[in-house]
């Protein structure tokens, strides 16, 4: 296949294919608002939009770190997971010492993460387990930890400090302050992609693992370092997720891996590897946090809502691959 | 390639050497009848604090009557799991169980199959269907249940009315819709002339996508006045969403909830009052219950009467929907002024 | 993967070579993970004959059998489906549109028969998209079938909305409930039976089954060579639909009933069949019997623990482990042995330094549920 004889024409392509992509979505993100303002003035408010924000931040978050996994072509199943074990054991934390200072609960969180993530890590690059197999275990593992931690208690509203309520929620700084975490996120995962050496060793070793091996990239660290940053990830999400919903319960999070997959997908990250950035993630969460909050506002059934999802998703991809390829024809 | 052939041969083997020490096996086998009674509650899904209040009760009662009580449920509220579950309680020759449905047709046949094994099935919380139960406990009666979700509407928001809506579990909950058509039943009453219903909204007992529906409702009928949320989910969420929103003392949501969870919105005024039967009490009747059918106390006919501890006399009673049931009581409107006598 | 010190830098081939012909030692015959599944089953039924004097009952056998076998008809197609180098997500929500559109046929007077086939013919058709999406438009099969899974279950509920479809008649459940006339086999499990004689046969002895290996090992070089490959994944994922809707009317028989949400999260359980039955996720390598093997390895692990009233959280905790294990140890055991017995330093350090880490995780997991389950 002539992409493969060219590496400069296929960088150029899909540098220049990446840009359209996230025009793209920007397009279909604007149409879709329009509609949906005509149908439901409501829609077009400030107090909606600071909705929108609020319920894709942890989701961009995750699907930020979901991102970097799937360029160096694996797949963390086990975010939902993850989110729910260390919501419960932040929250019990914060029940039994409500003085816990709230920063240390972050710290906390992403700590546990962190050694969650490692686990996945450990297994995928030095045990040479495939990801989708690893985390689909750790997937079930970490689920039944949070029924084997909790003994299946609940921590409700009234057990948490205010302080640590207030964490995610309040506007020292005129935004929600889980909005500024998930901005500040964003921007460091922007900087660590694309202006450090490790970053761009992430790329590589997706787009071509063996190469990047040739040229002395050390793959199983970087893979490794890939699940470790995910479950950091995921620790800071699971703490703005207790503080938002103000709760931990056994299901916390259950089923937010395909979530945080598809805004991912959408957002244009390949899942073969190599392909994705930043703002093409944060597009495909705030069409999926759109999508989500505008359904019930023009008053679709809320029995059409899982099929409207499902279409919108294939949609996007396949216009986006119908592109890509009449793109290719033209370069040629 | 011919080695397959072989392990296929093994595998047989090993099958039937399995059934074959199947007869030689029961010398181990300990009489399950010589021991105390052993009766088996379950619950729609294990980690939930309902069900959990409810094995507390029945508990309490497997202390009065001196029979074990195992609480065993699904991974979460799905009728395969719970299938499986139950046919793994039937094989242990366990001699009562009393299962919250996860799905009232689907749980027939296995409830059939458990009575064939001479097991006695009864249903509490959600119901299996007619033909696959003795009976079923039910915590209140449907229409009291509507009923008292519209009468606590109309309370919160006074004699001028205005715009209610409905925050359901899923769609497909058999308890949920039942209430809601009785609520659109008793909507039609003069009384209630002034409550208008404007929309009924799913959160499928997620406890995100209930909040969310509520946020949506928010801004949809902006002259809301009272959210009803038949569900312990549903309600805490969309008492937190007002919260959020600043929006307490200008909408109201009710419904049925637990106490734990809504202690702080009793208290700040998102939800002053909502209402449900006791779970325990639910726990601890179906335990009675089985033990009356596994003594003989009762046969399964209607008309008749047995005791039940603390709770007092029972009567089995037919109904032409829910088939014969037992009824808990009425339920119970929770409010600023009582709530801190429960912890649960 | 390739080694550290091969000189080949063409990758894909290298792995096909390198894999397709492993030298045949007597250790490696009987390593093979077949065995391995077999005395894995021989394990798990004496320890489980031993804990519960009711596990070896040939009625309880036969009463929890039918529980797997939706998922093993739709595991059957996934073996060949992962073999190629793909992946259904999609299976268990095809399974609830296709049931859900037989029960809203039955409402409206549809003949139960007449209704079941036109959801064969739906699930059939809904597995062409999935092919057709993967195969003619070349969109990977994860991005795919993750639309689809969402989309699918979604028309179940268009279809049925907040309704149970019921009423089947005795004719109808027999497919699901019923047993084979004096025998204490289920119908299901003889259908299930049947079925994997006839996908292994297709597998493993024909033509066609050679090409599914092929282009899982090696898809562009069996494209050259002018084998369909777009016409065999579009029957594959066919196959697959077609697969999902005959579990979802044995389910339906078995529940006497349909709900949307029928079957809700039975692909994750599908895959994990699969691939602990060997079956490598990156394709080319699998082969039936280990499949319906780690079926009823399965199968044996959960009713087993079942009997013994271990929770369903810890149930699926334990067949997770399983999964990982199974693939970790060979490999860890292979990388002792590549590494010839030394191990450096560095790795000895990294790895006290892990179990340290790992340590102090399970320390605090302990250490603060405690007061908060004291207090409960």
């Amino acid at each position: 296949m002539s992409l493969q004889t060219a590496p400069a024409l296929r960088s150029n392509l899909l540098r220049s294919f990446v840009r359209f992509r996230e025009a793209g979505i920007s397009v279909f993100i604007l149409i879709l608002a329009v509609i949906v303002t005509l149908r439901a003035p409501a829609f077009l408010t400030v107090e909606n939009a600071k909705d929108i924000l609020l319920n894709i931040s942890i989701l961009s978050i995750v699907a930020l770190a979901q991102a970097m996994v799937i360029i160096t072509h694996g797949i963390d199943l086990s975010v939902g997971s993850m989110i729910g074990l260390v919501a419960m054991m932040v929250a019990f934390m914060m029940k039994q010492s409500p003085d816990f200072p709230v920063v240390g609960a972050l710290v906390l969180g992403m700590a546990l993460g962190a050694v969650l993530g490692s686990f996945n890590g450990l297994i995928i690059s030095y045990g040479k387990v495939p990801p989708i197999i690893a985390t689909l275990g750790t997937l079930s593992i970490y689920r039944g930890m949070v029924f084997f931690y909790s003994q299946g208690t609940w921590i409700n509203s009234f057990e948490l400090p205010k302080a640590f309520k207030l964490l995610s929620k309040g506007t020292p700084l005129g935004l929600p302050n889980m909005v500024i975490i998930a901005i500040v996120f964003a921007i460091a995962v922007y900087f660590f992609l694309n202006h450090t050496r490790t970053g761009r060793d992430i790329y590589a070793v997706g787009s071509n693992p063996d190469a990047a091996q040739v040229a002395g990239i050390r793959k199983q660290r970087i893979i490794f370092l890939a699940y470790l940053l995910s479950g950091i990830a995921c620790g800071l999400a699971a703490v703005l997720w207790a503080s938002r919903f103000e709760s931990a319960q056994t299901n916390t999070a259950l089923g937010f891996e395909l979530q945080t997959v598809a805004a991912s997908v959408v957002g244009g990250v390949s899942i073969s590897g190599g392909v994705g950035t930043v703002p093409g993630v944060l597009l495909g969460a705030l069409l999926l946090g759109i999508i989500e909050n505008s359904l019930p506002l023009v008053r679709i059934s809320p029995f059409w809502q899982l099929a409207a999802q499902g279409l919108l998703i294939l949609i996007a991809v396949v216009t986006d691959n119908l592109i890509l390829r009449s793109a290719q024809r033209n370069q040629k | 390639m011919k080695h397959r052939s072989l392990y296929f041969v093994l595998a047989s083997l090993m099958v039937l050497s399995l059934l074959l020490s199947a007869c030689g096996a029961p010398a181990a086998t300990k009489a399950p009848a010589a021991g105390p009674l052993t009766f088996v509650l379950v619950p729609k899904n294990l980690g939930n604090p309902y069900f959990d209040t409810a094995n507390n009760g029945a508990q309490e009662a497997a202390k009065e009557l001196g029979v074990t009580v195992l609480y065993q449920g699904p991974a979460s509220a799905d009728a395969t799991q719970q299938i499986q579950l139950i046919n793994s309680l039937i094989a242990q020759k366990v001699n009562g169980l009393a299962i919250s449905a996860d799905d009232s047709d689907a749980l027939v046949p296995t409830g059939k199959d458990a009575m064939a094994a001479g097991i006695p099935v009864v249903s509490w919380d959600s119901a299996i269907g007619k033909d696959g139960r003795v009976l079923h406990i039910n915590q209140a009666v449907l229409h009291d249940i509507g009923a008292i979700e519209i009468k606590m509407a109309l309370d919160l928001t006074g004699p001028g009315g205005g715009q209610i809506a409905i925050l359901s579990a899923t769609s497909t909950a058999p308890n949920q819709n039942a209430w809601i058509e009785v609520m659109k039943e008793e909507l039609k009453k003069p009384e209630y002339a002034k409550l208008e219903l404007v929309g009924v909204v799913y959160g499928d007992d997620d406890d995100t996508k209930s909040y969310n529906e509520a946020q949506a409702l928010f801004k949809k009928y902006p002259d809301l006045k009272v959210i009803i949320a038949p569900t312990t989910v549903g309600i805490a969420a969309s008492a937190r969403a007002v919260t959020d929103a600043g929006l307490i003392g200008k909408v109201f949501v009710t419904g049925l909830g637990t106490p734990n969870q809504m202690r702080e919105y009793v208290k700040n005024g998102a939800s002053p009052e909502f209402a449900l039967w006791n779970p325990a009490d639910l726990g601890y009747l179906s335990v009675y219950v089985l033990n009356a059918l596994a003594k003989g106390e009762i046969k399964g006919v209607a008309g008749e009467k047995f005791t039940a501890g603390r709770l007092g006399e029972y009567t089995l009673q037919d109904d032409p929907d829910l088939g014969l049931n037992v009824l808990l009581g009425l339920p119970f409107i929770y409010n600023k002024d009582n709530i801190d006598k429960f912890n649960w | 993967m390739i080694q550290p010190n091969s000189p080949v830098v063409e990758t894909q081939s290298a792995t096909l070579i390198n894999e397709s012909a492993p030298r045949r030692s007597f250790l490696a015959y009987f390593l093979r993970w077949e065995w391995l599944l077999v005395a894995l089953i021989a394990v798990v039924v004496v320890a489980n004959s031993r804990l519960s004097p009711y596990f070896l009952d040939s009625k309880n056998i036969s009463r929890t059998s039918s529980d797997f076998m939706e998922m093993g008809l739709m595991m059957l197609p996934m073996v060949f489906i992962i073999i190629s180098g793909g992946i259904d997500l999609s299976v268990a929500s095809n399974l609830g549109m296709c049931a859900a559109f037989m029960g809203w046929l039955f409402m409206q007077g549809v003949n139960i028969w007449v209704a079941a086939l036109a959801a064969l013919v739906l699930g059939s058709l809904a597995g062409f998209l999935n092919g057709t999406l993967v195969a003619r438009v070349k969109l990977p099969p994860l991005v795919v079938t993750l639309g689809t899974y969402a989309f699918f279950r979604g028309m179940a509920f268009v279809l049925l909305g907040d309704q149970a479809a019921r009423g089947y008649p005795e004719a109808f459940t027999y497919i699901g409930q019923g047993k084979l006339p004096g025998t204490l086999i289920p119908f299901s499990v003889a259908l299930f039976a049947v079925l994997a004689v006839i996908f292994g046969l297709v597998l493993h002895r024909t033509t066609f089954g050679r090409y599914v290996f092929s282009i899982g090992n090696n898809e562009n070089a069996t494209l050259y060579s002018g084998v369909p490959v777009a016409r065999i994944k579009i029957i594959l994922f066919t196959i697959s639909g077609l697969m999902a809707a005959l579990a979802g009317l044995v389910l339906a028989a078995r529940f006497g009933s349909t709900r949307p949400d029928i079957g809700t999260g039975l692909e994750l359980s599908v895959i994990t069949a699969a691939v602990l039955g060997g079956v490598d996720i990156n394709g080319g390598i699998g082969t039936m019997g280990g499949a319906a093997l780690s079926l009823l390895l399965i199968g044996l692990m959960r009713f087993g623990m079942g009997l013994i009233n271990i929770q369903g959280q810890v149930q699926g905790m334990a067949i997770g482990l399983l999964l990982i294990l199974s693939i970790l140890l060979p490999n860890i055991v292979r990388g002792i042995s590549a590494s010839s017995g030394k191990i450096k330093r560095q790795t000895l350090l990294a790895t006290l330094a892990f179990i340290v880490i790992f340590g102090l995780f399970i320390a605090f997991f302990f250490w603060s549920r405690a007061p908060v389950l004291a207090s409960v």
